[in-house]
């Protein structure tokens, strides 16, 4: 029985649904044929917490701590399935009896998250039982450095955090820079809001980062590994320790690691809360103890990194593709994804969707399969009307981009970029200058203020959008909003300034006419931005049950019991209560 | 701001230096050093700057300078019961917006600010990573999933008996 023991379905008291199927299968003497697991995270959060049942894939959603009982005493005695339990396919009506047939997971093909959901993420054993750490012997006792090198090259990996810089050709820059000391650095600083495959992995999978750092330290002749980890993550941090002391018990880290001579380690660094530190010469002064602000390259972190030493940066996602690189080859690595997009891509999949989660799919595999397929398309049955993707450096992406095969290039050609793998799904009720005006928001308060570009320029940029929004815009201020974002991009010192107008540009690019609606009407067709909406009774859909009137928290809304009701324009906040509380759709937004 | 000096406890400041000691009083364990002095003291007033600074052998200028950086470090004391609504791009597009908003107008307070009898603070925070609970409250250690603007009384409501 393999328990979710990710962030999502511990927040939804996965915790102790995990204990009290503990507690039923000792009360029922099965413990020698049950097995209960907590496992790393199934990436199926919208129905969380989950259980899944193996051998027979059998696949319980939204499970209560109160429903072990029955799912021990049905499934596990009687071999009964608990069909209540069961995950209903939305379009199709049935329910699945096998995980294997469902949409969510047919197209995804699982690399960096191999081990999440499989094993116990606390218990090295499981991980040594599915081939750990037997590429990082491998390496060690039968290859040379450069072979390992080369064959990372060959894989055609590129870096998962954002960038997509060859990962092979890191290595070998780093490998040839000479030094009396070396680090190799894993970013595990997830700043990107909506995005969490890197404390998934963490989560799920620990040792696999622990296995493809020693090999990238082995590759480049670096004895020390650094993990800068977000202290946000308390549970990641917590998986983290034990897998780095159950791998110094084993030897697997330490001196002369597996009798091949060569010394490794790794110390955790926390990191408090900074975007920017995405940046490898900013996350490199936030380990040095200062400011996260980053500094111009070259230098590059290869040449004078980690207190001015040779330092490789790599992602927590990369790496967590390095270990299958080297028991699967190269060769087989090469042969999943496009032409310049090798293997696979985790995406965090949220926003209007109907299965929210995290997916791992192959490069090359369209939007229109992720959101519509994958997915399960748009909640509620509302139209789709754009994908954000890369995080607030990304782009929004629209229905005509739904076919575009998703790899780093495509992405960029298109406007948007793969970034660290954010995917938010937007529907008709979201608007796009609102949208616009939210990642601004984000990269204003993340800009280390450092270069003037992206310290003063995003502020103007968010201070126009402010001023569309309420209604005040002119067609003028589209221009300089183009302008602006040009001249950050262009001028900015690192890759936060220079990817920050991303989002403007391509919602300036896909909806201008949305824009135009602002300035030159005043309307926002979505219903997002307060100023220009106020909310109506449409009478002949209100019956006067009173509902709307006993929910607004400012007593706007008059009318007796039975009666069409009002709203008081003047005193009405736009909180949305009576919109959502109204059973008869007779509240709207004009 | 006033110029009253806060007191310290001395077995606080005892512990804290003990902490600075245990890395070795390393300017460059700086940020480990603040996260430890935000679990003894709960934030990181300027008193509590001076020793970190004292102890590192770092100016207080630069101490200041990395706490006002990181958006995890504060200078203001927390309430018994923070709040944190996460304003990640997943809960903004399902309306955390708006709880946010019910959450100031019930509350009376700005973000980043706790209530007059120290009970509630409000903070946003981007991603707790449950994006499919959206969007997402946390009180303490508690999190809310799903919540809707009139979920926000409810959820306070839970808190209302206790002292």
């Amino acid at each position: 029985m393999l328990v979710c023991g990710g962030t999502g379905c511990h927040a939804s008291a996965g915790e102790l649904l995990f204990e009290n199927l503990k507690k039923e299968v000792q009360e029922n003497d099965l413990k020698d044929e049950v097995q209960v697991v907590a496992t790393g995270c199934f990436g199926f959060c919208e129905k969380g917490p989950i259980v899944k049942i193996i051998p027979d894939n059998t696949f319980y959603v939204q499970v209560k701590p109160e429903d072990a009982k029955e799912l021990v005493s049905e499934h596990a005695i009687k071999g009964r399935k608990v069909k209540r339990l069961l995950y209903t396919d939305p379009v199709k009506k049935e329910q699945i009896q096998d995980s294997k047939h469902m949409g969510f997971y047919k197209k995804q093909l699982r690399i960096a998250l191999r081990n999440c959901g499989m094993i116990d993420p606390e218990n090295i054993d499981e991980y040594l039982a599915a081939d750990g750490y037997e590429a990082m012997g491998r390496v060690l006792l039968e290859m040379k450095p450069e072979d390992a090198i080369q064959e990372v090259l060959d894989a055609g990996l590129r870096g998962r955090g954002g960038g997509g810089f060859p990962t092979g050709l890191k290595w070998q820059i780093a490998s040839k820079n000479h030094a009396d000391q070396k680090y190799v650095v894993c970013n595990a600083d997830e700043g990107d809001p909506g995005a969490f495959m890197d404390r998934s992995i963490l989560e799920g999978d620990p040792h696999t980062v622990l296995e493809a750092m020693v090999i990238n330290g082995f590759c480049i002749n670096a004895t020390k590994g650094l993990i800068y980890i977000r202290a946000e993550y308390p549970l990641a941090i917590k998986r983290l320790k034990i897998a780095i002391d159950q791998a110094r018990e084993y030897g697997l880290l330490g001196k002369d690691i597996l009798g091949s001579g060569f010394d490794f380690d790794v110390e955790i660094r926390y990191g408090a809360g900074a975007f920017v530190c995405g940046e490898e010469t900013a996350l490199i002064h936030s380990m040095e103890g200062e400011r996260c602000e980053p500094t111009f390259k070259p230098p590059f972190p290869a040449q004078s990194g980690y207190l001015g030493k040779p330092t490789n940066v790599n992602n927590v996602e990369t790496y967590a593709n390095i270990p299958v690189i080297f028991n699967k080859g190269a060769k087989w690595f090469a042969s999943i994804g496009t032409e310049k997009s090798k293997g696979t891509k985790v995406f965090a999949l949220a926003g209007k969707i109907n299965n929210v989660g995290l997916i791992e799919v192959p490069m090359g595999i369209t939007l229109r399969e992720v959101i519509f397929e994958i997915g399960g398309g748009i909640q509620g049955g509302k139209k789709f009307k754009a994908v954000q993707t890369g995080g607030p450096s990304g782009g929004c992406l629209t229905d005509e981009h739904l076919d575009t095969p998703i790899d780093f290039d495509n992405l960029l050609a298109v406007g948007s970029m793969m970034g660290s793998g954010g995917m938010i799904v937007m529907d008709e009720d979201d608007c796009m200058v609102a949208v616009s005006q939210f990642y601004l928001e984000f990269t204003v308060e993340e800009s280390c203020g450092k270069c003037s570009p992206c310290r003063i320029g995003n502020k103007r940029l968010y201070e126009l959008l402010g001023k569309i929004t309420k209604g005040q815009g002119t067609e003028d201020d589209l221009d300089n909003l183009r302008n602006l974002s040009d001249v950050i991009k262009d001028s900015s010192l690192c890759g936060l300034g220079q990817t920050s107008p991303n989002p403007v540009l391509s919602t300036l690019d896909n909806f201008y006419e949305e824009y135009l609606a602002h300035v030159n009407e005043q309307k926002c067709f979505a219903g997002q931005c307060k100023e220009l909406i106020r909310y109506e009774i449409i009478p002949e859909n209100c019956v006067g049950c009173t509902v709307c009137a006993r929910n607004c928290p400012v007593n706007c809304i008059s009318g007796e019991r039975k009666q069409v009701h009002t709203i008081d324009q003047s005193l009405c906040i736009k909180c949305n209560a009576c919109m959502e509380k109204c059973k008869f759709n007779a509240v709207t937004i004009i | 701001m006033t110029s009253v000096k806060l007191k310290l406890k001395d077995s606080d400041v005892q512990q804290l230096k003990e902490v600075a000691k245990s890395f070795n009083n390393q300017p460059g364990e700086l940020i480990n050093v603040l996260h430890k002095a935000q679990e003894i003291f709960g934030y990181l007033p300027a008193e509590v700057q001076e020793v970190v600074a004292n102890e590192l052998n770092v100016s207080v200028a630069k101490v200041y300078g990395v706490v006002t950086f990181y958006s995890f470090f504060t200078m203001l004391p927390k309430g018994r019961y923070p709040i944190s609504i996460c304003t990640g791009t997943a809960c903004y597009v399902r309306g955390a917006d708006k709880v946010l908003d019910e959450f100031k107008r019930l509350l009376k307070v700005p973000v980043g600010e706790t209530t007059e009898d120290g009970k509630f603070s409000i903070t946003c925070l981007r991603c707790v990573g449950a994006c499919g609970l959206a969007p997402v409250v946390m009180v303490g250690d508690k999190t809310y999933g799903r919540v809707t603007t009139d979920g926000v009384k409810e959820i306070l409501k839970e808190y209302e008996d206790e002292v």
